[in-house]
């Protein structure tokens, strides 16, 4: 699905905005107010990420009131983590290890 | 990606090995020689033994499914989310033996692709790099 990697990886280029998605994946649910506490960047820019952050998936917003409250969209990654490919590469290497051990017992 | 979480896939990797099979299945199947190129481990070649891998980033839960001495053994391999059963074949060919591992599993399920993505974080930020790095500034 390369539309979809597309879209993460632009998304998450920007390290700003990647950091507020990173916050969110590790502090759970949190509101405009809190994120922008912590961004370094202006209310309405924090905002504008998250607006692109939902776009993309990432995240989901919860209205509550006058506050809104964003959280990380478990599986959102899940296009870049392809467990095959993370194991095709990880076999490779072990099968060098194991050819390594092989000449080692031989001698 | 909107697959369920029901949906199979597999990794195989094959190589021609130039030892004999009996070399090979010790590799396999010996605790301090399965350390030596893949992890540390308290493997007992005996079905429905469990047993951990363990790595500095976490471990494996496994269960010997399958033994075949010089032939075939397989495992379950639980980790990170990840269901799935890694069965290696051995077979004799003139100058050694072809080794086929092939691990099948099910695709991560919302819950699990979200540990998943926890583990992949690392990985996912160098992909990311590498990207980047590609593309003209």
């Amino acid at each position: 699905m390369p539309n979809a990697q597309d879209l993460l990886f632009r998304t998450l280029a920007d390290p700003t905005r990647r950091a507020i998605f990173e916050r969110l994946c590790r502090g759970g649910e949190q509101t405009v107010g809190a994120l922008t506490a912590q961004a370094g960047v202006s209310q309405p820019a924090v905002s504008k990420h998250l607006g692109v952050l939902k776009l993309a998936g990432l995240v989901l917003d919860r209205p509550d009131g006058r506050q809104t409250h964003y959280s990380a969209r478990a599986g959102a990654l899940a296009p870049l983590i392809d467990w095959t490919s993370q194991m095709a590469g990880f076999w490779e290497s072990r099968f060098d290890d194991l050819e390594d051990l092989l000449k080692r017992m031989d001698q | 990606m909107t697959g369920t979480s029901t949906e199979t896939r597999s990794v195989v990797v094959e190589r021609d090995i130039a030892f004999p099979p009996e070399t090979l299945w010790r590799a396999l199947t010996q605790p301090h020689l399965i350390e030596a190129w893949l992890m540390k481990n308290d493997f007992v070649p005996v079905v429905g033994h469990r047993f951990d891998f363990r790595a500095d980033w976490g471990s494996v839960a496994c269960q010997v499914l399958q033994l075949e001495p010089n032939k075939t053994l397989a495992y379950s391999w639980g980790a990170m989310g990840l269901e799935s059963t890694v069965t290696w074949t051995l077979t004799p060919t003139g100058t050694g033996t072809h080794l086929r591992m092939e691990q099948t599993g099910f695709r991560p399920d919302q819950q699990q692709a979200y540990h998943g993505a926890q583990y992949g974080w690392p990985r996912f930020f160098a992909a990311l790099e590498q990207l980047l790095g590609r593309e003209p500034s």
